[in-house]
């Protein structure tokens, strides 16, 4: 920690959280909010003179509430940057009349409540997502009673009340009676593992916390009896079979069930039913102190930070790779990295694994200093194109310039194009050509697709970063549905121009789908909100013209929405089985008269 | 289609284009499901195509070799690989294409693996001739790509970490000592994370800071 507070190389800021991104891999525009610390962290020597002083009492935060601080205050004794900070929701303010006795005694003068926020702007080539996680809040799971008994703690509290450092100096003590307990059980799976509440997954960690915890227990008083409630028991990692031998060694009860329901009792103790599901018999036990072991979830700012940054997520709401092993900590968006638990749940061990990793594979692209960029971008074909601003009002990256006024044709910034194809999609005047994905290398595939038996099959259209991969995703999990459907891989669902979609039901298609990344998850921001509109506006046309408008449709199917994507095909089958050669050839029909 | 038009086969001159068309077995993974001969040999006949077989595993050494010597034997200019997922396996290819001196972006991939022969296990003629539709499909595809070439633009060499966690410190130290820039970005007042707060951590049982 403290290597990394005085590295020559690291720009640290704390309090601050990254407010927008802009721009592409090599060239990030970040924008930073740095919230004001009121404590001048160069000047301060954590000589904590201002705390004693300041009247304000608050529940500690790094203690999870076990203590108390002041509203100025040190986040911890090894906080880095090892300087105070001032809450100013909490503080009385800097009127001398009302308190200020802070900036009194400060030897230092390094109190300042006049600080403001700053707004800070950074360039940089890659990005490393670290954003951690959120302990799993156990309020929710109330049957085992945290809300309403004392001695009912999780397993952070614990780590707090066993540290040296923490508010009772490593003595474990019960807070009903702040005596030391004589037994304590650990509940395993809180918020993990269950259909109905918290997460569906293994948190990964909170099996061995509980060993280690036992360990701890044991160390400090060979007596306790402790006795672990559990599903399974996973020592999967390196040393960890060892450290469950040794806990058991110890005398530590290991049993495999849940308990069902958990009573106080008048000394404050608690009585828990459990299934001991070796011997199928209904055990009552009574116990001083119940420990919760606390399942992961994805920190809160996953989200703001998805949509910021163009990424995915699992649906647990984990980032999401860009393949599960063979890129296991690149974005999908190139440039961009994942390390430690905004991935998924991951113990020490594994977050620093992973972040040396994302920071070898940060410095494979940038040690060059420059990088290639992918050759799939738009161009304009200036003599067709009629100065309408249609192409630049659609861009999702501001890439192209029309002058509306002076007629002066579109330009395409070809760093700033993502390459999704809206414009060439949305272009009326056929004036824009998408690199590898032009008018006549997609409507080719159309025509090669319905050539033969075009009655048997679904014309298919998927984003390359989200029902693509979705589709792929089915694949890997080996999951079944009609062989009916053709894809065709576009780079985003905004490049499905509506003449692919005449072509095809001119062609004799029965069925078209058209697929792409949920509302929100757009890998080109919001180019997706253009197929909406374009396929509400097909849809119409549709109407008027006598087919049915459910022969075209659209699908949002997410990368790790395999089983989703499986779904959509099977539901497709008898939406194609419905349409007749007779609907088709008249559906034809009116197209040619249409031409 | 238009099998009489001159199509110009993107190296510069005006020889039509001659198309490889490869159907990979990928060990049992597709052969198992896609009756991969009549696959290749429903592309034989198709306009531009000079070659069309089948191969074991096109993305292992000894396959991309194959598929490099017809393009030298052969004369082939695109090139269709019908395999997996172009998500995994394009950038493999498009190596293979420059290091055979032709264009990367000539090429085309059908997904032959993770969207037919993994999700049709049971409908044997019913995969084989979607994966005969696919790999026509991206014959015709081929058949219109255009030669593309990459651009290199400057990039920053800096790093922008968010989270100041056990995971963002190793992560920005890593960068920082290979002689990096590092903006590291902490929400809160101090950086640490979780970890700060842990007394022992598993499994070597020593202190977490």
């Amino acid at each position: 920690m403290t290597d990394a507070g005085r590295h020559p190389n690291i720009k640290l800021l704390t309090l601050s959280e990254v407010t927008d991104v802009k721009g592409y891999v090599g060239n990030f525009k970040v924008r930073i909010r740095k919230k004001a610390r009121y404590v001048d962290a160069s000047q301060c020597t954590a000589c904590g003179d201002c705390a004693k002083v300041c009247p304000v009492v608050r529940p500690d935060e790094f203690n999870v509430g076990l203590s108390s601080r002041k509203a100025i205050y040190s986040p911890f004794p090894q906080a880095v940057p090892s300087a105070y900070v001032l809450n100013p929701s909490e503080c009385l303010g800097h009127n001398p009349a009302v308190c200020a006795k802070c900036v009194e005694v400060c030897g230092k003068k390094c109190i300042d409540f006049h600080m403001s926020d700053e707004e800070i702007e950074e360039t940089v080539g890659s990005i490393i997502v670290a954003t951690g996680l959120e302990p799993y809040d156990p309020r929710e799971l109330d049957e085992y009673g945290y809300t309403r008994f004392d001695n009912v703690l999780s397993s952070l509290e614990l780590e707090r009340l066993v540290n040296a450092g923490g508010p009772t100096q490593g003595h474990l003590i019960r807070p009903s009676d702040r005596k030391t307990p004589r037994s304590v059980g650990f509940i395993q799976c809180v918020g993990s593992r269950s259909a109905r509440k918290g997460g569906e997954y293994c948190s990964n960690i909170c099996c061995m916390n509980t060993v280690k915890s036992t360990l701890v227990l044991k160390e400090h008083y060979p007596d306790i009896d402790i006795k672990v409630f559990y599903i399974d028991i996973r020592a999967f990692g390196k040393g960890f079979e060892d450290l469950f031998k040794r806990s058991r060694r110890l005398g530590v009860n290991y049993l495999r069930g849940i308990p069902g329901s958990v009573e106080e009792m008048p000394d404050k103790s608690l009585r828990i039913a459990v299934e001991n599901t070796a011997t199928g018999a209904i055990e009552f036990m009574d116990l001083d102190m119940l420990v919760l072991a606390l399942g992961v979830k994805p920190s809160k700012s996953t989200r703001r930070l998805q949509e910021m940054l163009g990424l995915q997520l699992t649906p647990d709401g984990f980032f999401l790779e860009a393949h599960p092993k063979l890129q296991p900590v690149d974005a999908a968006t190139r440039g961009v990295f994942y390390a430690g638990c905004a991935e998924a749940p991951k113990d020490v061990k594994d977050s620093v694994t992973q972040a040396s990793a994302a920071a070898a594979r940060a410095i494979r692209l940038m040690h060059k200093g420059e990088i290639t960029t992918e050759p799939i971008t738009s161009v304009i074909i200036e003599d067709k194109c009629k100065c309408c601003g249609k192409c630049a009002e659609v861009c999702p990256y501001n890439a192209i310039t029309v002058d509306v006024k002076k007629k002066i044709p579109a330009v395409v910034n070809a760093a700033a194009c993502a390459g999704c194809g809206t414009c060439a999609a949305e272009c009326m005047f056929d004036a824009i050509t998408m690199n590898h994905f032009t008018d006549e290398q997609i409507t080719g595939q159309v025509n090669e697709l319905l050539a033969e038996n075009p009655e048997d099959k679904i014309l298919t259209f998927a984003c390359n970063w989200c029902s693509y991969a979705g589709a792929d995703y089915a694949g890997v999990s080996r999951l079944q549905y009609p062989p009916n459907a053709r894809l065709i891989r576009v780079m985003c669902s905004g490049r499905v121009d509506e003449k692919f979609i005449w072509e095809g039901f001119r062609k004799g298609a029965p069925v078209i789908l058209v697929s792409g990344c949920h509302i929100g998850d757009c890998h080109y921001i919001d180019a997706n909100h253009w197929t909406v509109k374009r396929v509400e506006k097909i849809h119409k046309k549709m109407e008027r013209l006598g087919i049915r408008k459910e022969r075209l449709q659209l699908e949002w199917v997410s990368a790790a929405e395999g089983i989703r994507w499986a779904e959509v095909m099977r539901a497709l089958e008898p939406l194609r089985k419905s349409v007749t050669k007779k609907e088709i050839d008249e559906t034809v029909a009116v197209l040619k008269k249409q031409k | 289609m238009e099998s009489n038009v001159m199509l110009k086969n993107g190296q510069g001159d005006d020889r039509p284009a001659r198309i490889g068309v490869y159907v990979c077995h990928c060990g049992k993974n597709i052969a198992d499901t896609v009756d991969c001969g009549k696959v290749a040999d429903a592309a034989k006949d198709l306009p531009f195509v000079a070659a069309s077989r089948e191969i074991q595993y096109a993305c292992s050494e000894p396959g991309q070799n194959e598929i490099k010597e017809d393009i030298e034997n052969l004369g082939l200019d695109r090139v269709v690989v019908a395999s997996c997922s172009p998500r995994l396996h394009e950038p493999t290819f498009r190596q293979m294409m420059t290091s055979a001196g032709l264009n990367p972006y000539l090429l085309e991939m059908a997904n032959l693996r993770e969207q037919c022969a993994w999700v049709h296990m049971k409908d044997r003629d019913g995969a084989t001739d979607k994966a005969v539709d696919l790999v026509k499909m991206s014959v015709a595809r081929v058949r219109g790509l255009q030669p593309l070439t990459e651009e290199t633009i400057p990039l920053t060499k800096r790093s922008l970490v968010i989270g100041g966690g056990v995971a963002g410190i190793q992560a920005a130290l890593d960068l920082a000592d290979n002689g990096y820039e590092v903006v590291l970005v902490e929400k809160r007042p101090s950086i640490g994370g979780m970890m700060a707060q842990l007394d022992k951590t598993f499994p070597t049982m020593d202190c977490s800071i």
